[in-house]
């Protein structure tokens, strides 16, 4: 789509589009949100920018390969529920710095766990995505 | 003794590693391993009848499953023929394969199956015995099929792997339902699945006694290549030499042998068990000897002659008498030892020469003298000549027979038919291929490097020395490992010489004679054999193998039925199957408990009233649609209007999902609708009114379905408690997220897993038609 003005808007709206993802992944603790919805925000914003754009510069904008992304998401994931075993607790029990951030935001195994998710929506989606608008 | 199993294993996975760092050399390293795992057991040399050693690890406690293990007589004498045998054959493989770049997978491949085959013979565990039992037959299949770029590699791996996993399932059926006798008799759930506890008490009084031993026999009898589940064995040729010798001489098929040998104290007493393994012993001892003169193909040869012995050793465990076991130790030592070192020759000359057809060796001697010693020495223990092990064997076996007081005689002459025959094919494999004049095929021939002279040598001289000093067998492990197949103390003095008695006399006697036809069938094989193997090749069209392809193929074309009924490739079909599945599933139930309808409040706001009615609009006007551009985005909206109830309804995180989802679904819909051909309504109007009906139905049922948990008056403690525990324990406030992250992550674990295998999946059939477009194009 060779619009000017979706081209302009697109390159001003996909960084806030990621922001917010990224928002929403991190406050899903607390509030509405969480890995998955982050995760197809971020979907949102890249299908936005290959519609705008083409499927190639996505993939530019992207960096990293949709498959990488999935595998990468999939292995935080389960390395997040492998940690619990170091300190002798059963697999998936979530662990927890003691340290506190603002915002009632806690750093631990379960907000890795959340990562991976996001991680793997993005790679999953964008990998049929991008692969179906090259066609 | 864990660990015996586990070091082999270990090194097993880092055999190819290995092999980049070292070269040909891996396998000269990994020798070490068996080696030392023999001396370990060497050190308990001599044993002494009755004595064990045994280790239990828990495993599965609430099962009463644990990894026991036990050393004694039956065990150490196969650990050592595993271990032993095993760094020949793997010195052998390091020369024989020396230039393959594929050395480190044989030798990894090797060190698992010893390794299996070690957990086999130790183990006390029913089950853990069946885990290994698998074990070999997976690392054998990955052996036969070892050249997986050659078809018939592949058939005969299967053939393998299918006739032996389905006696692994039937071994494993009468593994639990002896469990289960053995609860039924007393003993408690761990007693219950160790072998020795088993062999204590009497079980012959319970029910499931005869199916448990039925079905463990035939499970041995899969491994074992016993009549008619013999085929698998000679098409197992297939694999490279070194796998021959290990796997089809000394081990994997051993496997059954030992797993009645140490079922003998629990089964021996059985009529049932005396004869089938008599019966179907004695059968496949004669068979497969006869049909062993029919082959050309040196490795087949021996392949047969294999089967036959063990038939021989099935039949003697049969029997059953104390003779008969203390044959079977000496028969089943000796074969190992012969059979290898035969094993590996066929492979040097096969290395030499470039062919392994008996008729077109000949006249080797000369240029391959070691190779040809060996080969002579091992072919007299198989022929049973004095003064070697083979011979001793064969004098227990017809002492043993003539012990019997019904039988004995059919026995003896089956015996001394299959013994010509074995006798024949003995100097077959060595007269034929290094006597006479020089074949063309023999003058590029050199002498086999020295790590692949030192297997043979070593084995068939060890079987010399044995038949020579018959004291140092039977002290050292014989009479240990007899008592452990009789479960009772039985007291083995091997000679050669048995002095001048008349049963003594009489075996020497049918030996003798027994020699001389075997001679004279060797005299005139050269003529015979092409008529032989056109009746070998006549049974083997009817018989078994017949069978197995017959099933197999049938197998085939059902899977190929089905598929063609279901997989119709229509989207439609799937969507009406997929559809009418859940209407005929839920319809029922759903009718029996009529959703209650009180908690439906009256008090309806307007703006919901409206929403719904805009959403069944959308749906409505999306099924009238007659362009697929305008069908997806009513479904758009439709979707877009749910998310705002979802809102409504204080499920925010829901209603989020919803929106993006949609918003999704849309793009995805829209970049496949641009590739597909013009939409043009072809189906009749009977036919749509059939999918509307599907459709509504299939639309009310879920309506109902929803409705009926709206009405259940479900206790709310889980959700309270959920909602409780949410923030002390998991520091959130958000009890979806809390449940998706946390306290049921390992379903959202599965659940991504599933969406990356989709991903994967779709990524995968897009690219494919891609290739096969391109493919296209090019031609």
């Amino acid at each position: 789509m060779n619009s000017l003005v979706f081209q302009a808007t697109t390159r001003a709206v996909t960084p806030l589009l990621l922001a917010f993802s990224l928002f929403m992944l991190v406050r899903g603790h607390n509030e509405p949100g969480g890995g998955f919805i982050g995760g197809l925000l971020a979907v949102t914003a890249f299908a936005l920018y290959a519609l705008a754009f083409d499927a190639r510069q996505a993939r530019t904008l992207l960096r990293v390969s949709p498959r990488t992304l999935t595998a990468i998401g999939l292995l935080l994931a389960t390395a997040s529920g492998c940690m619990a075993w170091l300190a002798g607790q059963p697999f998936m029990l979530g662990l927890w710095l003691p340290v506190g951030l603002p915002a009632e935001l806690k750093l631990g195994t379960v907000l890795l766990f959340d990562v991976g998710v996001y991680l793997v929506v993005l790679g999953a989606a964008l990998l049929v995505l991008l692969t179906l608008s090259e066609e | 003794m864990l660990w015996m199993i586990l070091i082999p294993l270990a090194a097993a996975a880092a055999a190819p590693f290995f092999r980049r760092l070292l070269g040909a050399h891996v396998a000269t390293l990994l020798a070490v391993v068996p080696i030392g795992l023999a001396a370990v057991i060497a050190t308990g040399l001599p044993l002494e009848p009755g004595a064990t050693w045994t280790e239990a690890v828990p495993w599965i406690p609430d099962l009463g499953v644990a990894l026991a293990f036990r050393l004694d007589g039956l065990s150490a004498t196969f650990g050592l023929l595993i271990c032993g045998v095993g760094a020949l054959v793997l010195l052998y493989a390091g020369a024989y394969m020396r230039t393959d770049p594929r050395l480190g997978r044989l030798c990894g491949l090797l060190l698992l199956f010893l390794g299996a085959m070690l957990g086999v013979v130790f183990s006390d565990d029913v089950f853990v015995l069946f885990v290994f039992w698998e074990l070999t037959s997976i690392a054998s299949y990955l052996l036969i099929g070892f050249k997986h770029d050659k078809h018939d590699a592949r058939d005969a791996a299967r053939q393998a792997l299918l006739v032996t996993g389905a006696g692994g399932l039937t071994l494993l059926a009468g593994l639990v339902l002896l469990t289960i006798a053995a609860s039924q008799a007393g003993l408690s759930m761990e007693q219950a699945s160790r072998i020795s506890a088993l062999a204590a008490v009497d079980l012959s009084g319970q029910a499931l006694f005869v199916p448990a031993l039925l079905l463990i026999v035939l499970g041995a009898f899969s491994k074992s290549a016993q009549m008619p589940l013999h085929f698998w064995l000679p098409n197992a040729m297939t694999a490279p030499t070194p796998v021959s010798a290990y796997l089809h001489s000394a081990t994997m098929v051993k496997a059954g042998v030992f797993l009645l040998a140490r079922f003998n104290p629990v089964f021996g007493e059985s009529l049932w068990w005396h004869l089938l393994l008599t019966a179907t012993g004695a059968v496949t001892m004669l068979v497969a000897a006869a049909m062993a003169a029919g082959q050309t193909d040196l490795k087949r040869i021996l392949a047969y002659t294999t089967v036959s012995v063990l038939g021989t050793l099935t039949m003697l465990i049969g029997v059953g008498t104390e003779l008969a076991i203390k044959a079977a130790v000496v028969y089943l030592v000796a074969h190992a030892c012969y059979k290898a070192a035969l094993f590996m020759i066929a492979g040097s000359l096969e290395h030499a020469t470039g062919t392994r057809d008996i008729r077109q060796l000949s006249g080797l001697f000369r240029t391959m003298p070691v190779t040809a010693i060996s080969g002579i020495l091992a072919a007299l223990s198989m022929a049973g000549a004095p003064p070697l092990f083979g011979f001793l064997g064969k004098e227990l076996l017809l002492k043993a027979k003539l012990d019997l007081e019904y039988l004995g005689v059919v026995l003896i002459l089956a015996a001394s038919l299959a013994n010509v025959f074995l006798i024949a094919m003995a100097l077959v494999v060595v007269v034929w291929p290094f006597f006479g004049r020089r074949s063309p095929a023999a003058h590029s021939a050199h002498e086999a490097p020295l790590l692949m002279l030192l297997g043979p040598l070593l084995l068939a001289v060890a079987g010399l020395f044995v038949g020579l000093i018959p004291g140092t067998f039977d002290s050292a492990l014989g009479s240990a490992m007899a008592t452990a197949i009789g479960g009772r103390p039985i007291a083995m003095e091997l000679k050669l010489w048995h002095g001048v008695s008349p049963v003594a006399l009489t075996a020497l006697g049918i030996s003798v004679v027994t020699l001389i036809i075997g001679f004279v069938l060797f005299l005139r094989l050269r003529d015979w054999l092409a008529h032989i193997a056109v009746a070998v090749a006549r049974i083997g069209r009817r018989g078994p193998a017949r069978i197995y392809e017959l099933i197999f193929a049938g197998v085939l074309a059902s899977a190929d039925g089905v598929t063609r009924l279901t997989q119709t490739g229509s989207l439609r079909q799937y969507v009406r199957v997929v559809l009418l599945a859940l209407v005929v599933t839920c319809l029922y139930p759903l009718i029996r408990s009529f959703p209650v309808l009180d908690r439906l409040s009256s008090s309806w706001q307007w703006h919901e009233v409206l929403l719904v009615l805009l959403t069944f609009v959308g749906a409505v006007a999306a099924s009238f649609s007659r362009s697929r551009l305008s069908a997806v985005a009513l479904l758009g909206i439709t979707g877009l209007l749910i998310a705002v109830l979802f809102a409504l309804f204080s499920a925010p995180d829901l209603a989020i999902t919803q929106i993006m989802v949609e918003a999704l679904t849309v793009i995805l819909l829209v970049l496949v609708l641009y590739r597909l051909p013009e939409f043009t309504p072809l189906r009749t109007r009977l036919a749509r009114l059939g999918d509307a009906l599907v459709a509504a139905t299939a639309g009310a049922i879920m309506a109902g379905l929803v409705l009926a948990t709206a009405g259940l008056h479900l206790p709310p403690v889980v959700s309270e408690q959920l909602a409780r525990m949410s923030k002390p324990e998991a520091y959130g406030r958000n009890v979806v997220n809390v449940i998706l992250v946390d306290f049921r992550a390992l379903d959202t674990l599965g659940e991504i897993t599933v969406v990356a295998v989709a991903g994967l999946g779709v990524y995968a059939l897009i690219k494919l038609r891609r290739r096969r477009r391109a493919e296209g194009d090019a031609s």
